[in-house]
């Protein structure tokens, strides 16, 4: 795509996070846009392109009375809103449409209008992957963890690491749904899921939702928010079967994606002020770090514990790399699909009206998986209009 | 409660009838060797169409693996791996390791282990791994 061309003019979360008992799945989406769409001063009738996973774009357009001329349903998990924009962003540069309204809602905990998770006994999953127990994620998204533990010797210390950080950030978000100091103790003490991962390692099961509205830069300066404009983009996806990883060591999607945006962001790693790696396990950040390109292999476990990515702490500055400000999946919130969350807290970040600001941030990198390393997609931000 | 069980399609019906005769049954392209799984009519490497039925060792490596302490309805109420293993041809697969504790302990990475084959009903034995003998 071309750099800066299109730019986050509208961006909001639901106006409650956590358990909306009284809210279904598709309710969601819609208080989502109609906050996302109050940020942006516009009225549905302005919106002329949708995009949403989870729920199908004629649901959300017919919704909320939307009458497109674009309309994108990639649905490939979590990071299917990294994807969209992505996708949003070459659509407004070819004229399929001008103003793209991108929305997630679910009702994870409430299971309000949710559907199931069922596998047909036929696929791909359901006969080579359920007949041996896996259930939900953290039977499956941890399968390869043991590997790269022994490769690299990284540690069950390691990992509670990567929450307790992450939990510092947390304490500094009000709507944060764990905000508590933990230690590393704490999280090894917790209850155990699936050896070796334990409750505290594993994301937040809750209900909400978030939209984006993206128009191109020309107009964004129109708009009454700072406009957050779009460096780079990426995306990629691997398999169905976590157990077909190319590589346990490392996600090929996150190094197609990451290296995609890089490239097309035309940006050097120590450019970076700000990151987000979804995190639905503990894991994640760590094969993130290394397979955008910030940590060699095996080093990230080394990088957080030595406070690169953490807030200041004891009168000590912050590490240079701030990771998943917000709190992360680990400890902010996870829906189920947890990438919104995720473009939410660059946007803010871009913005400059974070709870945990990384002071004069102007370039994020905001990067999500999809599925159990299934799928990949990457955004590069900036708030200045040309670099 | 019945545990869940896999339904064959035609390009994995040679899979599992295999494993009903106790052979585990990989294929292999005829034209650059690649051996694969999951099944399919054609070499993923190379896009050939010529791909061969063969008998593998059964012979395998413990790659990686998580003990589930919440085991799924039908998988009872014990602890029990989710695991996947290298086989000696090359492809990794899902399996759950048997016939030895399920624990940290007996379960270590790269241990040799052996294909066996558990009947759960008259049309599907699963593929399962226990500690190599010998």
């Amino acid at each position: 795509m071309k750099q800066n061309s299109v730019a986050v003019v509208g961006a909001a979360e639901t106006t409650k996070m956590g358990k909306i008992p009284d809210v279904s799945v598709i309710g969601l989406h819609a208080d989502a846009a109609l906050n996302a769409m109050a940020d942006a001063g516009l009225k549905p009738s302005d919106i002329d392109g949708v995009a949403t996973a989870g729920i199908s774009p004629v649901e959300l357009a017919h919704y909320l009375g939307i009458k497109p001329t674009y309309a994108d349903g990639t649905a490939v998990g979590g990071c299917s809103f990294m994807l969209h924009v992505r996708h949003a962003a070459a659509a407004i540069n070819e004229g399929l449409c001008k103003t793209v309204l991108i929305t997630h809602g679910e009702s994870g905990r409430s299971r309000v209008g949710a559907s199931g998770f069922a596998r047909s006994p036929s696929s791909l999953m359901g006969q080579f992957e359920l007949p041996y127990g896996v259930t939900t994620p953290p039977t499956m998204f941890t399968i390869p963890v043991l590997r790269y533990m022994k490769t690299y010797g990284v540690t069950e210390e390691d990992l509670a690491t990567v929450a307790v950080v992450q939990r510092e950030w947390a304490a500094r978000n009000p709507r944060a749904s764990f905000k508590d100091p933990i230690t590393v103790d704490d999280v090894l003490n917790s209850p155990m899921i699936a050896w070796p991962y334990r409750m505290l390692m594993c994301c937040l099961v809750t209900d909400g939702g978030g939209a984006l509205i993206l128009t191109s830069a020309d107009r964004a300066k129109d708009f009454p928010q700072k406009p957050v404009y779009i460096l780079g983009t990426g995306e990629s996806v691997e398999t169905p079967l976590v157990s077909q990883m190319y590589d346990f060591n490392s996600s090929t999607a996150f190094r197609i994606s990451g290296k995609k945006a890089f490239d097309e962001a035309g940006i050097k790693h120590s450019d970076v002020d700000h990151l987000m790696i979804y995190d639905a396990f503990a894991h994640l950040p760590l094969y993130g770090l290394e397979d955008l390109g910030f940590c060699k292999p095996g080093e990230a476990k080394d990088f957080i514990r030595e406070r690169n990515t953490a807030p200041p702490k004891d009168g000590k500055p912050g590490g240079k790399l701030p990771l998943n400000t917000n709190g992360g999946g680990l400890s902010y919130m996870h829906s189920g699909m947890y990438g919104m969350y995720a473009l939410q807290e660059s946007v803010r970040q871009m913005r400059g009206i974070a709870p945990a600001q990384v002071e004069g941030a102007k370039i994020s990198v905001c990067h999500g998986v999809g599925g159990m390393f299934a799928a990949s997609g990457t955004v590069i931000f900036s708030n200045e209009a040309k670099l | 409660m019945p545990r869940i069980l896999p339904e064959p399609t035609p390009e994995t019906r040679h899979f599992w009838e295999g494993c009903k005769a106790g052979e585990l049954r990989l294929q292999r392209c005829t034209d650059c060797k690649e051996s694969y799984f999951p099944p399919r009519a054609f070499c993923p490497k190379c896009g050939c169409r010529e791909v061969e039925v063969y008998a593998a060792s059964g012979k395998a490596r413990l790659y990686s693996y998580v003990i589930n302490h919440r085991p799924r309805p039908d998988m009872g109420t014990e602890p029990h791996s989710i695991a996947v293993v290298e086989l000696a041809e090359g492809p990794r697969m899902m399996t759950n390791i048997v016939g030895c504790p399920q624990t940290p302990e007996a379960l270590v990475l790269d241990m040799d282990v052996q294909v066996v084959f558990q009947k759960e009903s008259e049309e599907i034995s699963l593929p399962m791994f226990e500690p190599a003998k010998g």
